[in-house]
């Protein structure tokens, strides 16, 4: 947009030019100013029901709710003024006397909007001399329990289920201060998005079930990552504690999942912190298997590998630099590649868009796919009768284990074992996508980087790291050191990634050549 | 419950002239009265004319606000090709006021006339009476009145045969306060929950269905036949005082008062001849001891300042008040003014939306100390308190029931504060009253 349309505004005594339209909470973010506010969420509209974001702006007679007044040329405004934080003090003042300051126990403490503004502009002691209004807590359904008295009355969570999952099943019960978030009769949280009303409350009104009380905010770890579940690709945050990953929470992404992350994504994490893992090489002796050191694996497998084609099996899980990893050991052995993909009924999310939990539910297909690997159900059907199979991280879920037998030799690199392959001839442990960093093509073609939330168990590698190994010993030098120079060879390789690194790609990802999203998202 | 009294000789009986008379409820009834002639006429102005004629008289809402209904008419843009409503507010919630039920109840055909006119004059084609819930009489009243109307081609399709169109429909509340606040009011018509809209966007841009919306008061509108058939001129003589208040005004008035019940009064009459005299004065062996003058929004006056105000927009505001809504209620020296306070109070936290903060929480805070201070269990303390959450409760939130719910406590904190006082120290209600449960 050209400059002459901008609106020039002051917040806070700093300049800041902003298209028509602009809001002055958001002209305030885009100047580095917060704003504070409860009602206001970017994804929802705007009741400007919570007064917090009430600002001072020159020449006008009343304080202006920042959430809902569009900005003009010229205005001076104060976010910080007297008035303003007196405003603000009071609206802290009514929010907490009837709220239980029960953040000993509160699973948001940490991370809650009430906290972090009291703590900083509330007032220092409360003049409540009355009882506090009671309220049980009651099971929304889903994964989400309303714990009423932490409520704050801000209905994001109302708006949320109205205007982007389009299900009405929450409203605002009885009027006053008697009002409550209620269900619709008969109804219930179950839509597949509705657990992002957990990450909108700015309470702790608002809990999962999954994550009750099973850990203080400020002792989690988090780490930016892509939810594995599905091809969508949602940007995430891996949560963990302990070196176990105990929750996942949506990442903002406007080019992909807005602020939303569906439920059957967030909550399938516990198969990262799996214990059942191979933690060692594995070397067949006889009829067991030994453990190893990895060069001695590799070179059992190099033996066996020589001079016969590679038939890779391959988990649509996988990375991008794994994947194309494999890719090139199916090149050099002149061998073939296939996948299966789990699938599932998709389920958009009606108020964003382009984005649904996709019905395969994989995170790389695309990725598998662009590098060669055949999508099927039936994947060892196209195994030739002497091939050595590579089974790289693939569960065999539904393939006919019967057919494992024409295969001349079967080689696991992995997170687990299948009881199917167990006769495998060397077995090397991967690490799982929460335990390496790595890069997933979406169903877009959106090229998205993950980074390590929890380290692998013994001495699990990431596959890439083991195929490379594997080639070098099959006389191809191919060994990287990191994962990012394994995409720096792969951008090298591949005319859909030229230009790319993983400083490119950044927390947002990054359009692979020739693909696109469709109009409506936001750009 | 027929209409209690015959006019005063110094009432001006104009919107209320033929309350008590059951024949001019009917449609030919209403006509033998004068009725419709100003409808007729109007269709055959232009609604720049008709708009003209009302800023002319100087006609202002009656609701409560007080805004030139002329100038707030003429907000509308013809020609925009967006189909216009008018909404008509016939939600009178407001505590001690009544008149609009009486206009409902007795000359239902003067409000399809007005609405209609008023419909026409801002390009609706559209006229929607929101009425009270909890008003079953004037209900059935509306609904009669616009179903003759209807038959007698006086209004709909084909408007007394001049080919302009005009609906009206009467939508029945369901019994919230809040649903008389222009925005709620147009929430509640479209099926939502009654809660108050932020502005801008202003009715006059995006209101009922987001389209152009002008929403009037039931008197405001059933004066406006009056003036087209007598003329602006006629109107504004009916002034006594401020020359930007103008006509006549239904007070509804109750409380300690000998003859409670509406009068119509010109304005800028003497308020303390309206009390003693129009009124009957105090009850026998009783003194007036303060007035809250247009529904229990305004601020409390003492009976010093209610003697020497003058009836009108401008004099209620020079004696520390508001016109208001015209509800009159008067407190003799048996009442206990923090009792009255806190069941004021304890009404706007009933009836808050609980959109805003200031007003869900303050409402329901206020109402406990008041409450408190009541049973004697108050501190000198609670009364710093109560006038700070007021003025945290005023200017801050989307409507104005917050303010609502201050503006009694600080005029009362503030007028009475040695009853507040006494109930403090003396550690129970010196009048022995007992806030109602």
């Amino acid at each position: 947009m050209a400059d002459a349309q901008q609106i020039s505004l002051t917040i806070e005594g700093r300049q800041v030019s902003v298209a028509p339209g602009t809001t002055i909470l958001e002209a305030a973010k885009q100047a580095g100013v917060l704003v504070p506010h409860y009602c206001y969420h970017p994804g929802l509209p705007s009741p400007s029901s919570c007064r917090m974001c009430l600002v001072e702006v020159e020449k006008a007679p009343k304080l202006q709710p920042a959430c809902v007044t569009a900005v003009g040329e010229g205005q001076v405004v104060h976010v910080f003024s007297e008035k303003a934080l007196e405003q603000r003090k009071g609206v802290l003042e009514f929010l907490l006397i009837n709220h239980p300051l029960d953040c000993p126990i509160c699973d948001k403490s940490g991370e809650c909007e009430l906290q972090d503004y009291v703590y900083r502009e509330g007032p220092a002691r409360g003049r409540l001399h009355d009882p506090k209004r009671f309220n049980p807590a009651e099971d929304f359904g889903g994964d989400v329990l309303y714990v009423t008295n932490r409520c704050i009355m801000c209905t994001r969570c109302v708006r949320f289920m109205d205007s982007v999952a389009e299900d009405t099943v929450l409203n605002v019960s009885e009027r006053g201060d008697r009002a409550v978030i209620g269900v619709f009769e008969g109804k219930g949280l179950t839509h597949e998005w509705a657990g992002n009303v957990i990450d909108i409350c700015p309470v702790g009104a608002l809990l999962s079930k999954d994550f009750l009380n099973k850990a203080r905010s400020w002792e989690l770890d988090r780490t930016p990552s892509i939810c594995p579940n599905c091809s969508q690709g949602c940007n995430a945050i891996f949560e963990t504690r302990d070196n176990q990953v105990v929750r996942m929470r949506p990442r903002s992404n406007t080019e992909v999942n807005q602020y939303y992350l569906c439920d059957s994504g967030r909550l399938d994490y516990r198969w990262m912190n799996r214990t059942d893992r191979i933690e060692a090489p594995l070397v067949r002796r006889g009829d067991r298997l030994a453990a190893a050191d990895w060069d001695e694996a590799l070179r059992a497998a190099a033996l066996h590998l020589n001079g016969k084609r590679a038939f890779v099996l391959a988990s649509p899980m996988l990375s991008n630099e794994s994947l194309w990893m494999l890719s090139r050991l199916v090149e050099k052995t002149g061998g073939k590649g296939a996948f299966r993909v789990r699938r599932g009924p998709e389920a958009p999310l009606p108020g964003a868009p382009d984005l649904a939990l996709r019905a395969e539910r994989a995170a790389n297909v695309r990725g598998a796919e662009l590098f060669g690997f055949t999508k099927t159900d039936a994947p060892l059907a196209g195994m030739a009768d002497g091939d050595v199979l590579v089974i790289a991280d693939h569960d065999l879920a539904e393939a006919d284990v019967a057919e494992l037998a024409r295969a001349s030799a079967v080689i696991v690199i992995g997170t687990v074992l299948p009881e199917a392959a167990r006769q495998a001839i060397v077995v090397f442990p991967s690490t799982n996508m929460a335990e390496e960093e790595g890069t997933f093509t979406n169903i877009r073609g959106r090229v998205q980087r993950y980074q390590q939330a929890r380290s692998g168990p013994g001495m699990s590698q990431p596959v890439w790291w083991a195929v490379g190994d594997l080639l070098t010993f099959l006389g191809e030098g191919a060994g990287h050191y990191s994962a990012s120079e394994t995409f720096d060879a792969l951008a090298a390789a591949r005319p859909e990634f030229t230009g790319m690194s993983y400083e490119t790609i950044g927390l947002k990802g990054q359009l692979m050549a020739g693909s696109s999203e469709p109009a409506g998202t936001a750009g | 419950m027929g209409y209690p009294h015959k006019p005063h000789p110094r009432e001006t009986p104009i919107l209320s002239r033929h309350f008590g008379d059951a024949e001019a409820r009917t449609l030919d009834g209403w006509k033998k009265r004068g009725g419709y002639r100003a409808l007729e006429k109007a269709l055959g102005m232009t609604p720049e004319e008709i708009i003209n004629e009302i800023k002319e008289s100087g006609l202002r809402g009656r609701g409560g606000a007080g805004f030139p209904t002329g100038m707030k008419w003429s907000f509308m843009k013809h020609g925009d090709g967006k189909p216009h409503y008018l909404c008509v507010n016939a939600d009178e919630s407001e505590p001690g006021t009544f008149k609009d039920r009486e206009i409902m109840r007795w000359t239902p055909h003067a409000l399809v006339e007005g609405a209609a006119i008023g419909a026409y004059a801002i390009g609706a084609e559209t006229a929607y009476i929101y009425i009270r819930g909890e008003f079953t009489e004037p209900l059935r009243m509306m609904g009669a009145a616009v179903k003759e109307a209807y038959a007698a081609g006086v209004i709909g399709r084909n408007a007394m045969g001049t080919g302009k169109r005009v609906d009206v429909y009467v939508h029945k509340g369901a019994g919230a306060y809040i649903c008389g606040e222009e925005t709620a009011l147009m929430n509640s018509l479209e099926g939502k929950r009654g809660n108050p809209r932020p502005k801008p966007p202003f009715p006059a841009v995006a209101g009922l269905f987001a389209m152009p919306t002008t929403i009037n008061n039931v008197e405001t509108l059933t004066a406006v036949p009056h003036i087209l058939n007598e003329g602006p001129a006629w109107y504004k003589a009916m002034s006594h005082s401020s020359p930007k208040s103008t006509g006549s005004k239904l007070f509804s008035v109750c409380g300690n008062i000998a003859r409670p019940g509406n009068y119509e009064v010109e304005m800028g009459f003497p308020f303390k001849d309206f009390l003693y005299d129009v009124c009957g004065g105090p009850p026998p062996g009783r003194r007036f001891k303060a007035v809250i003058p247009g529904g229990s929004s305004v601020p409390i006056q003492t009976m010093e300042e209610a003697e020497a105000t003058l009836m009108d927009y401008e004099g209620f505001i020079a004696q520390g008040s508001m016109l208001g809504s015209g509800g009159v209620i008067v407190f003799d020296d048996s009442q206990c003014m923090v009792k009255q306070i806190a069941r004021l109070a304890r009404f706007y936290a009933h009836e808050s939306c609980a959109q805003c903060t200031q007003c869900r929480e303050g409402t329901a805070w206020t109402t406990r100390i008041l409450e408190r201070i009541e049973r004697g269990q108050g501190t000198m303390e609670d009364l710093d308190t109560l006038l700070s959450l007021s003025k945290q409760m005023t200017g801050t939130t989307i409507c104005v029931l917050s303010d609502s719910c201050a503006t009694p406590i600080v005029s009362g904190i503030s007028k009475f504060r040695d009853e507040f006082e006494a109930h403090i120290t003396g550690k129970r209600c010196p009048m022995g009253a007992t806030a109602a449960a």
